[in-house]
């Protein structure tokens, strides 16, 4: 049985002592990998892209295909069950609304109407109005609220309807979410998990197309997550809930009709780690969220062209999961990071600077980062398309990081 | 005949109130623009029923609300005399037509009264009526309000000799503070805004833990992250004070919902100033409280100033307590300085809100006698004489202490002995907290996550290798 998933229970700690040794990676066969990887990744199936509602243009006819061994087809592939991510969501917040009765949720739309991309369909039916809880237009105001009832015992879900939204709720998210733990000495916990999709969609245009991690990323006492596929957005769903830290979930608004076959069995993944979706040997390439992708379309151009690059999917956004980029980079020595987020002030630029400070040595030449520019979205489709990192960009760069 | 009410589903208080209203004859004809009939129905005995305000009439739709089975709905069905028979169904509700253009006037002509039970020299006024206190809560009132008073002049004077960096007082407040705070009961959930160290005085927080979190040492239970007075303590029920104005409104909401939820019979109490008013949380946190049917209070100290704002610059409305019929929630305005009627609106305040699950706003009228905080001077935008006005003539615990001492529960020996008393326990207090270690630098890290992550563990390295290799630049008194 190739697959394994560990972390079900308990949250691994966030230190580097994994149990994932370095060496194995350098281990020709890759097959020792996969029975062997007891820190959870596992290697993604196929996700059939053609599920996706979006328009059939040139850019949808992206295969997301994350396989991780050559030639290696998902060897489980019959036990499970398939789903779309936006269902995988679902499913893990249904799972832990059953488990804990003081999971709820509280959002715009989210109760009868069942949530705009109806993660939290059919909840409200089963768990009752007030478990699945429906709001006035206020993100501030139920973001506090959220935070008000984490500090009275429950644990609270708030559905941002777009990520966007979610800088009215700047204030509450800075100033008390982040830190009622730290200046209440420890006295009330926050166990809330804000999520929501974000990122650019088709033509949303510029109010709806923000990449908020680049915004959040600095505010102390938060974690940040993002998930790209049915399994781990599963994954991270439970565990951000199980999290007695407030945990940001960042979705993708194009990702939501991906499928793909996770298992049946309960699983819950770890929120520091990242995911090595392709080992490789020439350039490490650290992406997350959409850009995975891109990234992976572009690794098959490049795996024709004879390049073999690592891509790493680094799902933890804060805290970077450092010791897995580490390994990657003390391997390749040459690092390529692909993000949506605009180039000042994004992920990429705080990534950058952490892996220059942590493993300037190991590197054989300058960080790239692709990132899309500092402009806001424009609607006109062909000129958004522009201002995302497309896998033509993403060989080019690979190519001349590799001279 | 105006108006007649029909109950779909059975509620003891209202069918209370449906009879009360036809035995007093009310059911004038509903206009929308001023209160001609007296808002509050005084009733002989002092009260666990609430007072209303007779021109409410709403249709509530109970679609995804529902809280619990025993909700209301009330269907209501104007007929009116002049000539708008009509009726036409909108989304929200049925309402009169009425071919009259009439603009609503900004404010009513007369301002709503204002509830009071002492007049200003602690006499009971005629016809008052109020929930009784017994003597040994009267005596622990006064004494706490005395405690306060003194509390603040005294720590005053130490931010002043600059032993600590900051504080605030609650000066002119100390009737808001004490008397709700005796109205509430433990498992209620407060939310303060920060001139609120009362309740939390009331319900048991030493002076020696008081002293402790203004001078951040190793015993305050914030561990001295916060500025001073931003005391927290969840044995006491007590949020840790946040600076952000009006932060708290939303999150009492939250608090009320997961009482809500568990079926505690118990309330959110959160408190805020005029100038809080004016914060987008507050009008979001009393519209969410009323959608939602949280059992919150919402408790506005108008004390008339926002640092150097007065009132007349803040809003334009007449206070804060006709806001709230604007969200639908029953609201009072109350006589602050006087320690009985903030006592008997908040305990009437509070079965409102646990039985019929739904919030209230209260208004209280008080005055902020001291400057904001250590760091405003007040005299430079209002005048002395006003200040000392409030201060001697309108003083909240002065005019309580006579109530007290007519009654015979209270002597002047009780009083000197105890202002020395408590001054002689600050004193103290202030000096072991002041010899107190600080906390450890481990605790500059902890508790920013429930675990340390190794980011914030390298930073703890990094910072202890700088101490190490200077230690001379390092604060003698903050233990590694």
């Amino acid at each position: 049985m190739a697959t394994l998933f560990q972390g079900v229970g308990a949250v691994t700690p966030f230190s580097a002592s994994s149990s994932l040794d370095s060496n194995k990676l350098l281990l020709p066969s890759r097959k020792s990998l996969s029975i062997s990887d007891s820190r959870g990744s596992i290697f993604v199936y196929r996700s059939d892209a053609l599920n996706l509602k979006a328009a059939t243009r040139k850019q949808d006819l992206l295969i997301p295909n994350a396989v991780a061994t050559k030639g290696e087809t998902s060897t489980s592939a019959k036990s499970g069950h398939e789903l779309l991510l936006f269902e995988a969501l679902h499913e893990g917040l249904e799972e832990e609304m059953e488990r804990d009765p003081r999971v709820c949720v509280m959002g715009e739309d989210v109760g009868h109407y069942g949530g705009s991309y109806k993660v939290t369909k059919g909840l409200a039916e089963k768990y009752g109005d007030l478990r699945v809880l429906d709001t006035p237009i206020a993100e501030n105001s139920f973001t506090g609220m959220g935070i008000g009832a984490a500090m009275t015992g429950l644990r609270p879900i708030v559905e941002g309807m777009n990520m966007g939204f979610l800088l009215l709720a700047f204030n509450q998210i800075s100033n008390n979410c982040g830190m009622l733990h730290y200046t209440s000495g420890g006295q009330f916990t926050i166990p809330i998990v804000i999520r929501g999709p974000g990122g650019v969609g088709r033509q949303l245009g510029a109010e709806h197309s923000q990449r908020l991690e680049s915004y959040f990323q600095s505010i102390p006492g938060i974690q940040m997550v993002a998930c790209s596929t049915p399994y781990n957005a599963k994954g991270l769903m439970k565990a951000a809930i199980r999290s007695e830290n407030p945990v940001i979930l960042f979705e993708h608004v194009l990702l939501y009709n991906l499928k793909e076959r996770i298992p049946d069995e309960e699983y819950v993944l770890s929120l520091e780690e990242a995911e090595m979706v392709r080992p490789g040997e020439h350039i490490t390439i650290l992406t997350y969220s959409r850009m995975r992708y891109h990234v992976m379309q572009a690794a098959k151009t490049l795996v024709n062209k004879g390049y073999d690059p690592e891509v790493i999917d680094i799902r933890s956004l804060k805290p970077f999961d450092l010791y897995t980029i580490g390994c990657s980079v003390k391997k390749t020595h040459r690092v390529l990071i692909v993000e949506e987020c605009m180039r000042t002030g994004g992920i990429g630029a705080s990534l950058t600077a952490a892996i220059t400070e942590n493993f300037h040595d190991y590197l054989d030449a300058p960080i790239v980062c692709l990132s899309s520019q500092d402009v806001p979205t424009p609607y006109a489709g062909t000129l958004e398309e522009w201002t995302v990192v497309q896998p033509a960009q993403i060989v080019s760069a690979v190519e001349q990081l590799c001279q | 005949m105006a108006s007649s009410w029909s109950l779909i589903k059975r509620s003891r208080t209202l069918i209370h109130h449906k009879k009360k209203l036809a035995f007093l004859g009310i059911g004038s004809a509903p206009t929308f623009s001023s209160s001609s009939s007296s808002p509050f129905m005084k009733r002989p005995c002092a009260a666990s029923a609430p007072y209303i305000n007779n021109h409410f009439r709403f249709l509530r739709r109970f679609e995804s609300t529902k809280a619990e089975a025993a909700q209301l709905e009330l269907q209501h069905y104007v007929t009116d005399d002049d000539d708008n028979n009509q009726v036409i169904d909108f989304p929200g509700g049925k309402v009169a037509f009425t071919s009259e253009m009439r603009f609503i006037s900004e404010s009513i002509q007369k301002r709503v009264p204002c509830y009071r039970v002492l007049d200003d020299n602690g006499m009971p006024m005629k016809y008052s009526n109020y929930v009784q206190i017994s003597k040994e809560m009267a005596v622990k009132m006064y004494s706490d309000m005395v405690t306060l008073q003194t509390m603040d002049s005294i720590f005053y004077e130490v931010q002043r000799q600059g032993r600590i960096s900051f504080y605030l007082t609650s000066m002119g407040e100390e009737a808001v503070n004490i008397a709700s705070a005796a109205a509430l009961s433990f498992d209620d959930v407060i939310l303060p805004q920060y001139r609120e160290p009362g309740v939390l005085l009331w319900r048991g927080f030493t002076l020696q833990q008081f002293v402790d979190q203004l001078f951040g040492n190793t015993s305050d239970l914030g561990k001295g992250r916060q500025m001073p007075i931003h005391y927290g303590s969840n044995k006491h029920n007590y949020f840790t004070v946040s600076s952000p104005i009006a932060t708290q409104l939303p999150q009492a909401v939250g608090a009320a919902y997961s009482l809500k939820i568990d079926g505690k019979s118990a309330c959110a109490v959160t408190y805020c100033g005029d100038g809080g008013t004016s914060e987008g949380d507050f009008h979001a946190g009393l519209n969410f409280a009323a959608v939602m049917d949280a059992p919150v209070i919402f408790i506005c100290r108008n004390n008339g100033w926002a640092i150097s704002t007065p009132v007349e610059e803040q809003f334009r409305s007449d206070g804060v307590v006709v806001k709230g019929q604007a969200y639908g929630i029953w609201s009072i305005r109350v006589d602050g300085n006087d320690a009985l009627a903030v006592y008997s609106a908040v305990h009437t305040a509070r079965e409102i809100a646990i039985k019929e699950k739904r919030p209230v706003l209260i208004e209280a009228l008080t005055y902020r006698v001291g400057h904001h905080s250590t760091s405003d001077d007040s005299t430079k935008y209002r005048p002395i004489d006003e200040i000392e006005y409030w201060k001697m003539e309108r003083n909240p615990v002065n005019r309580f202490k006579r109530w007290v001492e007519r009654n015979g529960w209270w002597s002047d020996h009780n009083e000197s002995e105890l202002r020395s008393s408590v001054r002689k326990q600050l004193m103290q207090a202030i000096q072991v907290a002041e010899k107190a270690q600080k906390p450890p630098l481990s605790d500059l890290f902890n508790d920013v996550y429930d675990r340390l992550p190794s980011n914030l563990e390298e930073q703890e390295r990094i910072l202890r290798e700088i101490v190490k290799k200077h230690p001379e630049d390092y604060p003698s008194d903050v233990p590694l």
